[in-house]
């Protein structure tokens, strides 16, 4: 019992308290939906589905879109 | 303030004294931080598709060229402008996207995965979104240079990208979640390798099941194939790997106490900072 308060410094063993789930969804849904829009506009806008008309987005990150592995054409 | 939630948390447990009160707080601050950690990845990702990827994606393109049947009109931009600007854009903001996305997983992780601390977290929830975002999918449906693949199966070969995307990441949460609740029977070596036997067989099925394409044209090098592959295959590697890394540091220093506050507040009682 008085180890415990003799080293307090190995932050290594200390394991994390939980994150209560109330405290992260609002910002998971707000956040992880416009993290989604912006995958989406990188890796299929223009291609499968457009949302805008024209080439301009498909052709600015065509090399991206192919290197980071998404089907462009 | 949550005055319940402040008051019951120092005493539940030994190792959480060194942490200071989670809250909606901390979620924001790991966030941003997953943000930009993930542009710091996006950055050593960008360097790698330069340097390893542009190379095979001109020499596709010059491939693409010999053998097009008819040239498809004016270019928007060039190619110089694609490889640099456009490439960056595009690696960048992918960073940063899957950054906040992991850096939200990371909130839901932590201290629900096991005994680890936060760097050794951030390194498995990257090893993990390497596996289920990029890995997996990249196994039934690999990265295609330039010249490869019909444009008449593009909305297909989109939508099944897409759907094994989600289906992988769903399935790894899943295994996780398996895990943890055979460990207490099975012990963690066995509940481990039983929910990795459990992924490795939905995702055989999965394989087994979803349609699989074979549109490289003929003649095209296989050797240029390969390498392509190979180097969008290292420019996921480094984005996780840099991004695991360098959110462990930084999630590390946001979770625990500063080493200032710390060694002047030894003497009394620790007082919870308000961020």
């Amino acid at each position: 019992m008085a180890q415990t308060v003799a080293q307090p410094t190995t932050s290594s063993t200390a394991v994390p308290a939980k994150l209560p789930i109330g405290a992260i969804v609002p910002w998971a849904v707000f956040f992880g939906v416009l993290m989604l829009v912006l995958l989406y506009f990188v890796g299929a806008e223009q291609g499968a589905t457009s949302l805008l008309s024209g080439e301009g987005v498909h052709e600015w990150v065509h090399d991206a879109r192919h290197l980071l592995g998404f089907p462009c054409h | 303030m949550t005055p319940a939630i402040c008051s019951a948390s120092p005493a539940t447990d030994s190792g959480e004294e060194a942490y200071p009160r989670m809250n909606s707080a901390t979620v924001r601050n790991l966030l941003v931080r997953g943000m930009l950690a993930g542009l710091v990845a996006g950055l050593a990702a960008l360097v790698v598709a330069y340097f390893l990827g542009e190379p095979r994606v001109d020499q596709a393109i010059a491939f693409e060229e010999a053998h097009a049947h008819e040239h498809g009109g004016e270019e928007l931009f060039s190619r110089t402008l694609q490889s640099t600007a456009g490439l960056s854009t595009g690696v960048l903001v992918y960073g940063v996207a899957f950054g906040g996305i992991a850096a939200l997983a990371y909130c839901f992780a932590l201290g629900r995965i096991g005994r680890f601390g936060p760097r050794a977290s951030a390194l498995l929830l990257a090893v993990a979104g390497l596996v289920a975002v990029y890995v997996v999918p990249f196994l039934k449906y690999p990265a295609n240079p330039p010249a490869v693949g019909d444009p008449d199966t593009l909305n297909q070969r989109t939508a099944l990208f897409f759907l094994m995307i989600v289906l992988s990441v769903l399935l790894t949460v899943g295994t996780v979640i398996l895990g943890k609740r055979l460990a207490p029977r099975l012990g963690n070596w066995n509940a481990t390798l039983a929910a990795g036997a459990f992924f490795v067989l939905v995702v055989g099925l999965a394989y087994a099941f979803l349609p699989s394409f074979n549109e490289v044209p003929e003649h095209f090098p296989a050797a240029l194939l390969w390498q392509y592959r190979l180097a969008a295959l290292a420019v996921q590697v480094t984005l996780w790997t840099a991004f695991g890394l360098v959110f462990g540091l930084l999630a590390e220093r946001q979770l625990a106490p500063k080493p200032a506050e710390r060694s002047a507040g030894a003497g009394n009682r620790p007082t919870p900072v308000a961020h």
